[in-house]
């Protein structure tokens, strides 16, 4: 790697994180002429782009929930392939987040730069497994970034929804999950724990479910909930996003288990704010140890951090000896605290 | 300690009352004495345990964390049980998790100074969920939604005894309660009453609703003053007498002037009030002799307390509960007479032929220690709990003044996230003092609101305080005003709220704190 480093060409602005010498956005938040986005979720891949470059799930999702707005061309590649942009090499490699997340690795003039978008270590049988790439720079998102999130196995958590299930065969268990990774992750999880009942679903769930199943992602046997009489799903599980659960459309379901799937459900104030009689704690952002796992593993120099709760893990950082230093990146939620983060940022 | 512990889990999360008292009645099933004695006190808020402090727990947990990690970790969790719990290093090798009966045998026979260790060896052994617990336990205040009473509806579960049988024994027993569980699963007769000074469950009062007297007929009823003193049980048996609070907390060593005044075999209830020969003393009088270990001569003869008595359980051995209200009240004036004392008076009648005219009397009582009237059917049994449609409570209208908001700090539990605790102050010539503190009054939809404000308007942090720009105006509702030498401002309100968010109202246009001086009592 190069001495005497400069790692100056790639900066926040309020557009997004801008490349110079590629004069490209890494997901940016406004409106770009040139985009590299890492994953679906929509506080990275937002419409309106010009040009786009991603991997082939994360255009085929975009593509689902904008449709013609989902950018004007498309560049879909595979994770490991490199492409020139301007002076600058360009390549995607897996970020464990959710299908089609990615790493975006740069390099340019002798330097590498990894934007790691969101992931998680932990593993998932719905995408492929984060891959480290040592480098100068690394830019980490910091969701979790407090020692007090370790997320458990996500294996113990989906045997505790279905002993729930075993324990209250006359209530039905709904689900509050994310629209997109969380509610196929969990899914196939159930199948994993041989769970093999149909699983029902709220309508804003359906199409990206579909999507993952043409894409190869085994969801076994999945039905929409509309139309159904309330009995029918006595004993069932059924799955809606988040803010369905506290909405009219809940209370058609015969006397349910409330259930949020997310890695805010650590924090009891969390679960009660979100009426969650039973919640599992199962998230697709790296935790505490997943964090500072990867801050070691990638062997950069500098970290950067963006959105989350980037002061401990800028201490933390600085405490093996590296340079670290927050990002202000605008449009991500900064402070964390709000409600809308569980639908926004989807953990 | 593990069962224990995932039941509170449990609770911590339950909605509605029915699937909290399947949770309690399937642990009291499935676990064996006395662990699920001492949970059961634990839940009833009756469990006495020397208690942990929280820094104490800071300390430990300081030795075993980066501190800056600790501080950011618990300013955002907001609360010190659950950010100890997760932070707490996982111990692999620790031995198999202790016992709830183990911790609280351990914990009674310890000197303060092994606490410390006992309580990190146990740590070592627990789960996150488990440290929690133990946390949670050991600083008292479980806060899971549990009172007492939906604990004891609990243990209606186990046998064929209704709540009122189990209510009754209830002061009679203690952790882990073996004579009560024989009793209620058949093994045993009911434990005995009748030697021991026991604290009977208290009637109490619903406020009145608006509009309710519409649907009352006031001829039905009598009226009293509400006396604001200390609501007190007094039990006196064989020339010994005890003093308990609302909850059934033993209070008489407080008042060894009271005490020993007093003579007589009754069981009665009353208002603790400063009694002077010139008359009643104000809640600020009875508040110099409120949680103090010594009461000194000098504090007795300024403040001398006597009980206005409102009611009578048991004259001697006979149950008064099952009379009509005016009959107990005859039974009453009748045993004071037999036993008068100048410690202890009746509580006078108020005249109550039609609302508007008890309206008025209510908006301008004759007394500053009154703060409203009851009303108790003439009928009513003396029944313990909160029955349904027999005593009303109508507490006068609270005083109002318009506040500045000057800082925020976050809240704890549910609101753990949300800047929910707000200080607020008055001017004093062209510069405002803090006058007082709330956490409450407002709907979550306003609490969202405020909770912006405050991060949109932070002019300065100290901790996980934010002083914000003096520009929102609180309307406070509170229910008196009291001399304070603590606070800056020389006055302290008595359960202060946020009425009302004026978004409307310039900051300058604020009360002054001579407002709040003028309603001193």
């Amino acid at each position: 790697m190069a001495e005497g480093k400069r790692l100056n060409w790639l900066e926040p602005r309020p557009g997004g994180l801008y490349c110079i010498p590629g004069d490209f956005y890494v997901d940016p938040v406004r409106k770009a002429e040139r985009a590299i986005i890492t994953h679906g979720h929509a506080d990275h891949a937002r419409p309106g782009n010009n040009h786009v470059l991603a991997t082939h799930e994360t255009i085929a999702i975009a593509e689902a929930r904008y449709g013609s707005n989902a950018g004007r061309s498309f560049q879909r590649v595979r994770y490991g392939e490199v492409t020139r942009i301007g002076d600058v090499s360009v390549r995607l490699v897996s970020a464990g987040h959710v299908l089609g997340s990615a790493q975006v690795v740069l390099e340019h003039g002798g330097e590498r730069i990894v934007v790691s978008g969101d992931y998680k270590r932990s593993r998932d049988p719905t995408c492929a497994p984060f891959e480290v790439v040592t480098c100068d720079a690394f830019i980490t998102e910091a969701t979790f970034g407090l020692p007090v999130f370790r997320h458990p196995p996500a294996r113990a958590e989906v045997e505790r929804l279905l002993a729930s299930v075993t324990a209250s065969p006359e209530r039905c268990h709904l689900v509050g999950v994310y629209a997109l990774g969380k509610a196929q992750r969990v899914i196939a999880m159930l199948r994993e724990a041989g769970y093999t009942d149909t699983i029902y679903l709220h309508g804003a769930l359906q199409k990206l479910c579909a999507l993952y199943q043409r894409l190869g992602v085994d969801l076994g046997d999945l039905a929409p909930v509309a139309g159904l009489p309330k009995q029918a799903l006595t004993g069932r599980i059924v799955m809606c996003p988040p803010n369905a659960l506290a909405d009219r459309w809940s209370q058609r379901m015969p006397d349910p288990v409330t259930a949020v799937a997310s890695g805010w459900m650590r924090i009891r104030a969390r679960a009660r704010q979100r009426g969650a009689e039973l919640p599992l704690i199962i998230s697709d952002h790296a935790d505490w140890d997943e964090l500072t796992a990867t801050i070691r593993d990638v062997e950069a120099g500098e970290i950067w951090v963006t959105h989350g709760r980037e002061d401990a893990l800028v201490h933390y950082a600085r405490s093996l000896g590296l340079e670290a230093r927050a990002l202000s990146l605008v449009g991500r939620e900064e402070d964390g605290d709000t409600e809308t983060e569980l639908e926004e940022a989807g953990p | 300690m593990q069962a224990f512990a995932e039941l509170l889990d449990r609770l911590s999360t339950a909605p509605g009352r029915n699937v909290r008292l399947d949770l309690i009645a399937a642990y009291l099933k499935s676990t064996p004495d006395p662990d699920r004695g001492y949970a059961l006190a634990s839940l009833a808020g009756d469990l006495r345990l020397r208690a942990a402090r929280p820094s104490m727990i800071r300390e430990l947990v300081a030795d075993r964390t980066d501190p800056e990690l600790f501080r950011l970790s618990y300013d955002y969790i907001g609360d010190l049980a659950e950010t100890v719990s997760l932070l707490w290093p996982q111990d692999r090798t620790a031995n198999a998790t202790p016992r709830l009966s183990e911790i609280i045998g351990t914990l009674g026979a310890a000197k303060r100074g092994q606490v410390p260790d006992l309580v990190a060896g146990w740590l070592d052994r627990l789960d996150p969920t488990g440290r929690w617990a133990l946390l949670k336990l050991i600083t008292g205040g479980l806060r899971v939604g549990i009172s007492g009473r939906l604990a004891r509806t609990a243990l209606t579960r186990l046998g064929d005894a209704d709540l009122p049988a189990i209510e009754e024994v209830w002061h009679a027993v203690e952790p882990p309660y073996a004579a009560l569980f024989d009793w209620l699963e058949g093994r045993a007769a009911r434990p005995s009453l009748a030697e021991a000074m026991t604290f009977r469950p208290l009637m109490l009062a619903h406020p009145l609703e608006v509009g309710e007297q519409a649907h009352l007929e006031l001829a039905d009823f009598r009226a009293e003053w509400k006396w604001d003193g200390i609501r007190v049980q007094l039990v006196l048996r064989g020339g010994q007498g005890r003093l308990f609070s609302r909850t059934g907390d033993d209070i008489s060593l407080a008042f060894p002037d009271l005490m020993q005044a007093l003579a007589g075999d009754a069981v009665l209830d009353g208002e603790l009030l400063v009694m002077r020969p010139d008359g009643i003393g104000s809640f600020n009088d009875l508040q110099q002799r409120l949680n103090r270990k010594t009461v000194s001569a000098k504090l007795q003869a300024e403040h001398p307390v006597g009980i206005r008595l409102y009611d009578i359980l048991f004259d001697a051995d006979r149950d008064c509960r099952d009379l009509p209200f005016t009959d107990r009240r005859q039974v009453l004036a009748d045993w004071m007479a037999r036993h008068a004392s100048p410690r202890l008076d009746l509580s006078p009648l108020v005249p109550a032929t039609d609302w508007e005219r008890l309206a008025e009397v209510r908006a301008d009582p004759p007394h500053p220690a009154i703060e409203g009237v009851m009303l108790k059917r003439a009928d009513s049994p003396y029944q313990a709990g909160r029955p349904r449609g027999l005593w009303f409570k109508w507490k006068r209208e609270p005083h109002r003044v318009d506040c500045v908001m000057m800082y925020a700090q976050r809240g704890h539990g549910r609101r753990s996230s949300l800047y929910s605790d707000f200080t607020f102050g008055a001017w004093r010539g062209d510069a405002l003092v803090p006058v007082g503190k709330a956490y409450f009054g407002f709907t979550d939809a306003e609490l969202k609101e405020l909770d912006r404000f405050v991060r949109g308007n932070t002019v300065d942090r100290y901790g996980p305080v934010r002083a914000v720009e003096q520009s929102l105006v609180l309307e406070i509702a509170f229910d008196g005003v009291n001399r304070s030498r603590r606070h800056k401002s020389g006055v302290a309100m008595r359960f202060p709220r946020i009425a009302r968010i004026r978004w409307d109202k310039p900051a300058a246009e604020a009360d002054h704190v001579e407002t709040l001086e003028w309603l001193i009592a």
